[in-house]
């Protein structure tokens, strides 16, 4: 059964009178992403939407977890504002039709290219709402950016994938929108070279706000290397020139051209459906992914690329027995870093950890924080961890 | 002051000090352990100093391990313990108490290693937030985070707090600049929080241990993010006839689109005090004053001031004194920052630390005045503007028991404003002791139990800093009762 409450009443409701375990789904954008559950319900939260507040002028807004993505780009657009973190659309990589919701996108901490320089979704998220598993509607945070009474539930329900409970409201911190943008690329380098010219750029005080190296195949013949500025046209112009200063020349796609090519880095069009090999989205640090990458290669071909100057690697590989889980799992950890299989047959993703196992201390806290937000495991179980 | 309560000593753990003591000397040097009460006095409050416990003990540990082996041998001993950083909280969160033991981070105060391809720098928790930003200022980066305390706070007490700065606006507060974190648990085990990369995945327990007062463990090591300078900085002090001017000149600055690295806001009496004591060449003349810092070539400087002055001038700013040079610059900063220390050689002062929504700056500032006088009392405000982040320094004298309550009276009245127009409580400094029993205006009984219970998944026993940001009352215990 589907239980899709219209209003937090009917969610609490619909939580109190569950025995059993719920599915909680939001527009059903990500239904590939973690672990696949074995309940009987689902809840979706796909009913529950709508803008509570906008304030322009304070930066925020208040919205209900069901919310399309999409609704509320266009609202903060038309007054000149954005999301900060540029929240990547599953649409394209699971093929899915329905449309992502800003409740999910606060739950898997959910980022973009420009994550690099403002932050995940869970360094804009300043409030939240939502129901655990007693049935109770618990408010964490607020609508103000400064806010450091009591612990913050916000971050722990930020990437906590609904397992702590279904989010009823978000809040959220917004920026004005830049008003213009435009790419450096760098033709030709090879993966060493290409992240050594992303670091150094990086490194440097003109505030790049996407950073990305596509190899050879990705989105192209040829290897380019990517540097966006999002700024005042004349600030955009100037930065451009010291940047090439710094990274040895390079050219310039306009704010069309770049607006464009930094979708297709955000949505992983490279990797987009019907392509249905397995995918990997791995954060490391930038100076050992070029290693990381290397290493997986040592056990059978992969397709990659790297965004957030390196440190974030998207390793598409075939499907086979394991997803080349052992391979990836035992690169990360000799580099360093986190490995989530973003995509992979529903089968494979019960089989294999989808999530990087956490150590037994913290696996030992995780267990227990969720028991204190859900103890009869009633909201999501499973969907991180086998058992959790 | 006697208004907050401290929970009553166990007299059980009073009765075995000796054994306690004992038992911490087989595991630390004799210089990593304070026992006269001499030099415990040194460790019997914080920046709240109105309030004052004597520890059972304080130990000082060398290492992560040292740390793991004491807060064992604590927890098997059932003891209470205290994280301490520099001891600057101005929320009573490091405060002490009787039946409790000190663990201090001050012997683990070394940069680990610094990565600039990467950005990173991994620092031991007792470093202070000033020197990791000064290892580093030669290579033209930073450590974002600036509390005006920086000096001397370490960065597991800005880890403890959560703290902000003065350039948050635009580079965010502690929580957003932490890359990963080593602590030791309760039981002394040791778990490694993040990395040395961006979103670690999983719950994030990094997200939920910073501002978490030292309630869930004791932080060891952290891996900061580093950022790269500006080009260049440079403020520009605007006057204005009155509050409520400066406060819609704040408001349409950011309704232009416009992200300063730093908007600050003094009233008055602020501007008096500062002036008197920094010669910054405040306008006295002024109802209030905004210093408004902006980044970037000279140039874009140019232009983004262009644009600022010209909003200024539309809200009738009455001065306008941009920065020339780094002499000017650092003047017009001195006030700012000598804030709290220049009231204090005017009075006593308890600072707030609500956060407000930005539409209601002017709002509070004027209601915050009548309260004030109600109390027959002063006040001057200095804060972050661009945030909403407020800092009513009540002034009192702590001499005078029956001022001192009226003081701490006034403030709660503040604060319970500050939630009551939308905002919080506490927007860096935390909640310690100082804000714990107004913990129920701003969360229901529910939010507070579920907070309680995220708490007790890291320290079922309740003995880490237990005396604080939870109301005494009514505190739930285990896991995962519900209420
Ligand atoms: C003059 C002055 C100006 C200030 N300005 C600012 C400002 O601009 N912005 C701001 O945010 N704050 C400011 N503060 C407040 C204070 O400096 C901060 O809260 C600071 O982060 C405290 O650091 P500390 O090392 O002194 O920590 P302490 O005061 O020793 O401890 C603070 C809290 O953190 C816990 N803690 C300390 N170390 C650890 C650790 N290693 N592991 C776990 N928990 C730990 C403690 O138990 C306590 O709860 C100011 C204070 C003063 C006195």
């Amino acid at each position: 059964m589907i239980l899709s409450p219209t209003s937090e009443a009917e969610l609490i409701e619909a939580v109190r009178a569950a025995r059993a375990p719920l599915a909680i789904e939001g527009g059903g954008s990500k239904g590939g992403l973690g672990r696949p559950l074995q309940a009987q319900d689902t809840l979706s939260l796909k009913n529950l939407g709508g803008v509570i507040f906008y304030e322009p002028a304070e930066m925020v807004f208040r919205a209900r977890a069901g919310t399309p993505v999409a609704q509320l780009e266009q609202m903060l657009a038309e007054h000149g504002q954005m999301l900060p973190f540029e929240p990547m659309n599953h649409q394209s990589i699971y093929g899915a039709a329905g449309a992502p919701t800003i409740g999910a996108v606060a739950a898997c901490n959910i980022s973009g290219p420009r994550r690099i320089s403002h932050g995940a979704a869970r360094d804009s998220l300043i409030g939240v709402r939502f129901v655990n598993g007693f049935g109770e509607a618990i408010n964490s945070g607020g609508r103000v950016m400064k806010n450091v009474t009591g612990l913050d539930l916000v971050k722990l329900q930020a990437g906590a994938f609904g397992t702590l409970g279904p989010l009823s409201e978000v809040t959220f911190k917004v920026l004005p929108r830049p008003s213009t943008q435009a790419t450096l690329a760098l033709h030709g380098l090879d993966d060493a070279r290409a992240i050594g010219a992303l670091c150094r750029a990086v490194g440097s005080p003109f505030e790049i706000s996407g950073a990305a190296h596509l190899p050879a195949g990705i989105l192209g013949d040829a290897p380019r290397t990517l540097l966006r500025i999002e700024n005042v046209p004349e600030s955009v112009v100037y930065r451009l020139g010291e940047l090439q200063k710094i990274v040895g020349g390079g050219d310039t796609l306009d704010a069309a051209q770049s607006e464009a090519l930094w979708r297709q880095v955000r949505d992983v069009a490279a990797f987009a459906s019907p392509d249905a090999r397995a995918l990997w989205r791995i954060s490391t640090a930038p100076s050992r992914a070029v290693d990381l990458v290397r290493r997986v290669q040592q056990g059978g071909a992969v397709a990659h690329f790297y965004d957030w100057s390196g440190g974030l690697v998207w390793l598409a590989v075939e499907t086979g027995d394991d997803a080349r889980a052992a391979d990836i799992r035992a690169a990360v950890a000799a580099c360093g870093g986190h490995a989530t299989l973003v995509r992979a047959p529903v089968d494979l993703r019960a089989r294999v950890d989808v999530f990087q196992p956490p150590s037994a201390p913290l696996m030992a806290l995780t267990r227990a924080v969720k028991a204190s937000f859900d103890p009869n495991a009633i909201l999501n179980p499973g969907r991180m961890y086998a058992g959790v | 002051m006697t208004a907050i309560a401290f929970p009553k000593p166990d007299p059980a753990i009073l009765a075995r000090r000796d054994e306690i003591i004992a038992g911490l000397a087989a595991l630390v040097p004799p210089e990593c352990l304070v026992t006269s009460e001499d030099e415990r006095r040194a460790f019997e409050t914080d920046a709240l100093t109105a309030y004052r416990r004597l520890p059972l003990a304080v130990v000082l540990p060398r290492t992560t391990e040292e740390t793991s082996k004491v807060m064992a041998f604590l927890h098997g001993a059932g003891v209470k313990v205290v994280a301490r950083g520099a001891g600057t909280s101005l929320a009573g969160g490091a405060i002490p108490q009787e039946d409790a033991v000190v663990v201090g981070l001050s012997k683990m105060s070394k940069i680990l290693g610094v990565d600039f391809a990467d950005r990173s720098m991994r620092v031991q928790a007792g470093v202070t937030n000033l020197a990791i930003s000064n290892a580093v200022a030669a290579d033209g980066f930073f450590y974002a985070p600036d509390p005006s305390s920086q000096l001397a706070c370490t960065i597991g007490g800005n880890i403890g707090m959560n703290s902000g700065g003065a350039h948050c606006l635009k580079y965010g507060v502690t929580t957003n600049n932490i890359l990963g974190a080593r602590m030791v648990l309760a039981d002394g085990a040791i778990v490694e929080m993040g990395g040395d990369w961006l979103d670690s995945g999983g719950l994030d327990f990094l997200g939920l241990v910073i501002g978490s007062e030292g309630q869930l463990g004791i932080v060891t090591e952290a891996t900061v993010r580093l950022l790269r300078q500006a080009e260049g900085a440079r403020p520009v002090l605007f006057g204005f006839p009155t509050s409520e001017a400066a406060g819609a000149c704040v408001a349409d600055i950011i309704g232009n689109g416009i992200i300063p690295v730093a908007i600050e806001f003094m009233d008055k009496l602020a501007i008096e005090i500062c002036e008197a004591f920094a010669h910054a060449g405040y306008p006295l003349d002024a109802g209030a004053l905004l210093i408004v810092e902006v980044e970037g070539s000279e140039t874009e400087m140019d232009a983004q001031l262009q644009r600022i002055v010209e909003i200024a001038q539309r809200h009738g700013v009455s001065t306008v004194r941009e920065s020339k040079s780094a002499m000017e610059t650092a003047a017009i900063w001195k006030g700012r920052k000598s804030a709290f220390g220049a009231t204090g050689r005017v009075a006593d002062y308890i600072c707030m630390d609500g956060t407000v929504p930005t539409s209601q700056l002017c709002h509070v500032l004027e209601k915050t005045d009548e309260i004030v006088k109600h109390y027959g009392l002063r006040v001057a405000n200095v804060f972050h503007a661009g945030d909403g982040n407020m800092h009513p320094l009540v002034m009192y004298n702590v001499n005078d028991p029956a001022e001192q309550e009226k003081a701490e009276a006034a403030g709660m009245d503040i604060l319970k404003l500050c939630v009551d127009v939308g905002g919080c409580l506490t927007g860096e400094h935390g909640v310690g002791i100082e804000k714990r029993d107004l913990m129920r205006h701003q969360f229901s009984e529910a939010d507070l139990a579920q907070q309680m219970r995220v708490r007790a998944a890291f320290d079922e026993g309740w003995l880490l800093n237990p005396a604080k940001v939870f109301p005494l009352d009514g505190r739930t215990i285990a896991a995962t009762s519900a209420r």
